[in-house]
């Protein structure tokens, strides 16, 4: 399984690059998920924007203990952030391969599963 | 005589396998290619559903396989045997005729002949004969028997890994031989050593744990309806609100989790709020979701009789606790092959329940007597037919729809005519796709029967070629650029499949168009979007 050092500890990752305990999340290892590039093309430097989406996955996820159905994380931005920035292009251009792939794994998600 | 090899094309096509023979050899993680073979299930949930567990990588040559697991393997085959009587007959049945071997979506988009069917049953009837008949065990090989190795365990794992139980085959088989049943033990088997996979494993462990495949706990389910409902007065202006786990109703609405979760299932979510409001508003229907049982499908049907067992039961056990009449199912796929032939034999229904009759027409569902569960296709054309639903096709006009029948509600339960009377009467433009992709001879999406994972992508999408290409086909035809479909499944792989087929065509499902069409009655102003947020052609006056 592939290693992610954070600080001197090392994180398992999944064969897709997601954290196997979502509990050794934190802000650092967030953006230390963002810079590997084994998993993604290119390395994703995360602004306020970012975090918005971030923080509310997190939240999300530790009240319900799945990732937030992909219509509400577009409403969220929208009331957080404005109408213009409040879209799907918007929240893949900020995560360039999409919520669940991207998103989730930076937040320390694991991904959605089922029929979706 | 004109020489080929000297003039024009010359194609120089090699056999694989030249015998019968030859394909008893197994495949091995040596030949496993990126893209078809899947991940191990995790730990947390081997453990949860009580499956042995090992660290171990379907690339390594070691497979780990725990401490004997020949025996453990061969007694649940005696016991299959011994339980399924239509497995046997299936094990003995096959005259290998081939009518099967080019049907299967796999063998035609792989084009690998150990996808043929008839090969993917022989992975298991090899072993049959070897252990469980007379001609096999003296004749071996020559009588096409083998040996159980840890290669024959690999090469089980590798294709029945690449079936996605859609039966196609089947229909064409002069026998009727059911390969996703065989598949289906095959995976059995594999479970009792733990040699299974990840995706369908996942959502089993939490839908045994939740009540749904994607793991929401109940005020997760409570939101995402909450937030259905919200989008529904976007667009309509009318308030709805959601009834959760209300006792004493007269229904139970059960769907998958992904109606309320992704996207596009969740325009058809907004379409079952909107046609169970209007018909309380008008008749006093009266019915409920539950967060319990807030899962239709059952991936235990991928996996084994008790996984699928466990996960059924919850939709009884809560119909019983809420105290309604009948269960009204939602837009699924392999929930209906469950619903429809399972549920009733492996949980009998609670003594509670009635046999379902539409509380508005007073229809009496006769065919979903024994299961007291009743498609929402079927309910809706029935409302359609005694014109109780006021509705106005050219709401749909922007769309020009093609029907893709899903494999478990047509060959699992025989609904061909429903979904398309009801098409047929929210839309005014309809196309069918060719003849022999359609009905009891659809083709898959590449994706069902747990195939839904992204590290078989590549098998995914060239399993889905033959169903993309007869799109393609009334795409370029007919202008199609609305694929109605009734499985959620398909809703979530038909959109990353037509993108690589190149495809410019949209996924939604019928209560979507039925969302669309619908007259409310107490809807004030004139609608002006269509659920998708988009503006609907205005009528030429």
């Amino acid at each position: 399984m592939p290693v992610l050092e954070v600080k001197g500890k090392k994180l398992t990752l999944d064969e897709d690059g997601f954290l196997q305990d979502w509990e050794e999340w934190d802000e650092e290892v967030a953006e230390a998920l963002a810079k590997d590039t084994r998993f993604s093309p290119q390395p994703i430097e995360l602004t306020e924007d970012h975090w918005v989406l971030i923080r509310y996955l997190r939240e999300y996820f530790l009240k319900y203990g799945v990732a937030p159905p992909v219509r509400m994380l577009v409403k969220h931005m929208k009331k957080t952030l404005g109408k213009e920035k409040g879209t799907l292009e918007y929240i893949y251009k900020l995560f360039p391969q999409g919520p669940a792939k991207d998103a989730c794994r930076i937040a320390g998600l694991p991904k959605p599963t089922g029929c979706v | 005589m004109v020489d080929i090899e000297k003039n024009g094309e010359f194609v120089k096509v090699e056999q694989k396998f030249t015998s019968w023979r030859d394909l008893l050899k197994p495949v091995t993680e040596k030949d496993f290619k990126p893209g078809f073979y899947h991940y191990p299930i995790l730990k947390r949930d081997a453990e949860q559903l009580g499956i042995p567990y090992r660290d171990w990588d379907p690339l390594e040559p070691d497979w780990k396989l725990p401490e004997g697991w020949k025996e453990t393997f061969l007694n649940k085959f005696k016991e299959l045997l011994e339980k399924n009587r239509q497995f046997k007959l299936f094990m003995d049945i096959c005259v290998r005729c081939g009518a099967c071997a080019d049907k299967c979506h796999y063998y035609i988009g792989t084009g690998d002949p150990k996808n043929m069917p008839v090969a993917r049953a022989e992975l298991l009837r090899s072993i049959y004969r070897r252990y469980f008949t007379k001609v096999g065990k003296i004749f071996g090989e020559w009588a096409g028997a083998r040996e159980l190795t840890e290669d024959v365990i690999k090469e089980l794992y590798y294709y029945l890994y690449q079936c996605s139980l859609c039966r196609r085959c089947s229909a064409f088989c002069p026998y009727g031989i059911d390969t996703a049943d065989i598949v289906w033990r095959g995976r059995e088997m594999l479970q009792s050593i733990g040699t299974v996979q990840r995706f369908s494993y996942i959502s089993i462990a939490a839908c045994a744990r939740t009540g749904n495949h994607l793991g929401l706990l109940p005020g997760g389910v409570a939101g995402a309806l909450q937030s259905v409902a919200e989008d529904v007065y976007d667009i309509t202006g009318i308030e709805i609100e959601v009834p959760i786990n209300k006792k004493g109703a007269d229904i139970l609405f059960v769907t998958p989790s992904a109606d309320y979760f992704a996207t596009p299932h969740w325009y058809v979510c907004m379409g079952y709020l909107m046609l169970f409001h209007e018909l309380e508003e008008r008749y006093g229907f009266s019915y409920t979701w539950s967060t319990y049982a807030s899962e239709g499908g059952n991936f235990g049907t991928f996996a084994s009789y008790e996984l699928a067992q466990k996960l059924s039961h919850k939709i009884y056990e809560e119909a019983e606790r809420l105290g309604v009449k009948w269960i009204l199912g939602g837009e699924c796929g392999h929930m209906w092959r469950d619903k429809h032939q399972f549920m009733a034999t492996m949980n009998p229904p609670p003594k509670t329940l009635e046999d379902p009759v539409s509380p508005i027409t007073g229809t009496y569902f006769e065919n979903a007597a024994e299961a007291k569960i009743v498609h929402i296709a079927e309910f809706v054309a029935d409302l359609i037919e005694h014109k109780k639903i006021n509705l106005d096709k050219s709401r749909n006009d922007h769309w020009k729809v093609t029907f893709h029948d899903s494999c478990n509600p047509a060959r699992g339960m025989g609904l061909y005519e429903e979904p398309r009377y009801v098409i047929k009467n929210v839309c005014n433009y309809f196309y069918e796709m060719p003849e022999h992709s359609i009905r009891e001879k659809t083709y898959c999406c590449g994706s069902g029967g747990g195939l839904l994972a992204d590290e078989v992508m590549e098998l995914r999408m060239r399993g889905g070629m033959p169903r993309a290409m007869a799109l393609k086909h009334v795409h370029k035809r007919y202008g199609v650029n609305y694929l109605c479909t009734i499985c959620a499944i398909d809703k979530a792989a038909f959109p990353t499949l037509f993108e690589f087929w190149k495809l410019p065509v949209e996924v939604g499902g019928m209560m979507e168009l039925v969302g669309n069409a619908l007259i409310m009655s107490d809807e004030e102003q004139e609608r002006e979007l269509d659920l998708r947020g988009n503006p609907l052609k205005k009528n030429e006056e």
